[in-house]
């Protein structure tokens, strides 16, 4: 017996990514989530500044192109000012862990009652793939064409362990990926807990999801998804980190 | 007689007081009393107060407050408000109004604590990238904050646009008598973002440009034309005109009574608005003016430079432009009065 | 028919075809609009399981269930 399975309404025009970018399922899963609790008119995105900062024009759904790194803090101002509104910051590594990383922390800190979600896919992708904070050692990107040399420019950060290790009152922290049919199903489940929890007003929560980029590892799909499932699913574990309390 | 209220705690209050039930910020020398006071009061009057983790953040978390259609404040110094710029300019991007409460200390860099007037080019001109423009409101008294303060906000309404309070470290410090009006009660902006996807926005990324630098244009010009607002007294007959802002010009008032008294044809202009510059005040001098005096609390001249743009479009565009600055204090009455005889003798050398 | 297929949407990422179970994607021999050779589905050898939707970043299928 067949299940139906259609695009959410809430997702219009097709968005500009690059043939086998994982940003098309992350929104898509977002969507799916959002219109399963009936929160798709009660609902803002704050959009970070990356590749998915042109999403806007797909995404039938309240949202705001915030600046670079701000999201968290943005978001914290649409919270504080619509409680009961399901607030979500879409962010990738280089918007979320460099420049963000105060704003990123400190909602964190303060146990600001969003959801973030970092697309994580170790290059500053949509400036045509400089070094970010969570490019493997060795990794060449165009800031380090020799391959990433952690000695001096530090470790790959484990941004989803630093908040689930420091602010132990946070609601939920999970990692996943979208590269296999089964990643893909827990990611949804831990989107669908970020956002109960939200909803329950249980504090903040952190989605974290790796994610091929083909363009910038210079790779095909296929060969991308691959080093997903290998390469970075070793350093970056997948599953969540902090659970929900029970209630 | 009404209370002695410290001028940082007016500042909070009066924003309350216009409506503003949203804030949030980051202590720095001599602006911290306005969120010390906040940090209880804001929430008996039912607001939000947020002690962000730095002025960039709490401008940011600001830009989420006002996209969602609420009054809302926040309050630093000179070089705190240097990192609130980029978003400010982001702010004037979306037409998100604010009040920045900028209690300048002088100075460069850290500067140091005092009184100052060096942020005039920063806050008029503005630090962010691009080609916005914010009101800038300065008060010479904390009843006069009390009432710029209100009128900030409706500005803010009206045009879409951020306001600045550009007051100084001393009007923050000091106490005088004050009085506020009743507690107003505000409805969230409309067409602001709720969650209900009741209005199509156009995303920064895909906006028309070319139509939008025809509107912004026109919608400076509608401010410059209808928004200045300045004081200033014995100017059909005056042989000088003292310039002057703030605190600065609060003394050049008091300096202008006492050079009448003694005889000198002397008047002042005391710029409200910096931006917009109250070119109209200017129209009102006699023709036969000899020349302006620009006074100024920071080190190279700032307002100088608007006055002498203001004559430009008059026909006084050949008087010259003097320009005495007193670096990180308010110039005393009796120093406005000698560096005044210092221009009459012929001693000083004009700017423009 | 158990899977609609918005062919102009494809951009021939391969992730379909390569996990697809029964082997029932493949590249059309057509370019399309967006100068792709999107993906067909043969609905013999489909059997509904809607991996294919759940994988692809473009939106491109519709499983459509007992109802198809």
């Amino acid at each position: 017996m067949a299940i139906a399975k259609k695009t959410p309404e809430m997702l219009g025009k097709q968005i500009s990514f690059c043939p086998g970018c994982g940003h098309g399922v992350v929104v898509r899963l977002i969507a799916e989530c959002v219109e399963e609790l009936k929160m798709e008119k009660n609902c803002i995105w704050s959009i970070g500044v990356g590749c998915y900062s042109l999403m806007g024009a797909a995404v039938e759904a309240d949202n705001f192109n915030s600046l670079h790194g701000r999201g968290a803090a943005v978001s914290t101002g649409f919270k504080r000012c619509n409680p009961d509104t399901l607030v979500i910051s879409y962010q990738g590594d280089g918007d979320a862990y460099s420049i963000g990383i105060g704003e990123s922390v400190s909602a964190a800190y303060r146990n600001e009652n969003i959801t973030v979600i970092t697309v994580n896919n170790t290059n500053y992708g949509m400036t045509g793939g400089q070094m970010s904070a969570t490019t493997m050692p060795g990794q060449k990107t165009t800031t380090s064409p020799l391959g990433r040399d952690c000695t001096t420019t530090g470790m790959p950060m484990k941004f989803p362990e630093m908040i689930a290790g420091s602010f132990p009152d946070v609601a939920y922290v999970a990692r996943g990926a979208v590269t296999t049919p089964a990643h893909v199903a827990k990611l949804k489940k831990y989107i669908m807990n970020a956002f109960k929890a939200q909803m329950n007003n249980e504090g903040y929560s952190l989605v974290e999801v790796l994610s091929p980029c083909p363009t910038n590892w210079k790779m095909t799909p296929l060969q991308a998804i691959e080093r997903v499932n290998t390469e970075l699913v070793d350093y970056y574990p997948l599953g969540e980190l902090k659970t929900r309390e029970a209630k | 007689m009404e209370d002695m209220i410290k001028g940082n705690h007016v500042f909070a209050e009066a924003a309350l007081r216009a409506g503003a039930r949203f804030y949030a910020g980051y202590p720095i020398t001599p602006s911290t009393e306005i969120m010390e006071y906040l940090s209880t009061r804001m929430d008996e009057v039912g607001g939000v107060y947020i002690q962000a983790e730095s002025e960039q953040a709490s401008m940011n978390i600001l830009t989420g407050a006002s996209a969602s259609g609420v009054r809302c404040f926040t309050a630093s110094s000179s070089v705190g408000m240097t990192l609130k710029q980029e978003a400010i300019s982001h702010m004037a991007d979306s037409d998100l109004p604010f009040l920045a409460i900028n209690v300048v200390r002088y100075g460069n860099g850290l500067g140091n604590l005092q009184t100052g007037q060096s942020d005039y080019y920063r806050d008029t001109r503005g630090g962010g990238s691009g080609d916005y423009r914010n009101f800038v409101l300065s008060p010479y008294s904390l009843q006069e904050s009390v009432e710029l303060i209100a009128h900030a906000f409706d500005l803010g309404d009206k045009y879409g646009m951020g306001a600045i309070l550009h007051t100084e470290a001393s009007l923050g410090q000091m106490m005088e008598p004050c009085s506020f009006p009743e507690m107003k009660t505000v409805e969230r902006r409309p067409g602001a973002i709720d969650g209900t996807h009741s209005q199509e926005r156009i995303s920064p990324l895909f906006r028309d440009r070319f139509a939008e630098a025809l509107e912004m244009k026109e919608r400076y010009k509608r401010a410059i034309e209808n928004e200045q607002m300045w004081k200033d007294e014995y100017l059909e007959d005056a042989d000088y005109v003292l310039v002057a802002y703030g605190l600065a010009g609060r003394s050049v008032m008091g300096a202008v009574e006492k050079l009448r008294a003694e005889g000198h044809k002397v008047g002042f202009i005391r710029p409200i608005t910096l931006w917009p510059f109250p070119e109209k005040a200017f129209a009102k001098v006699n023709p036969a003016v000899k020349g302006y005096i620009s006074m100024e609390e920071n080190a190279a001249g700032q307002m100088v430079d608007d006055i002498a743009l203001t004559l430009k479009k008059t026909e006084q565009r050949d008087k010259p432009v003097y320009c005495f600055t007193y670096a990180s204090s308010i110039p005393t009455l009796k120093r406005i009065k000698s560096d005044f005889i210092k221009v009459t003798n012929g001693e000083v050398k004009e700017v423009y | 028919m158990k899977v609609k297929v918005r062919q102009e949407r494809c951009k021939e990422c391969g992730i379909c075809v390569a996990n697809c179970p029964k082997k029932a994607i493949s590249f059309s021999e057509e370019i399309s609009v967006t100068g792709y050779r999107p993906v067909v589905v043969n609905d013999e050898l489909c059997i509904g399981c809607g991996i294919c939707y759940t994988m692809c970043p473009d939106w491109v299928f519709e499983i459509l269930g007992d109802r198809g």
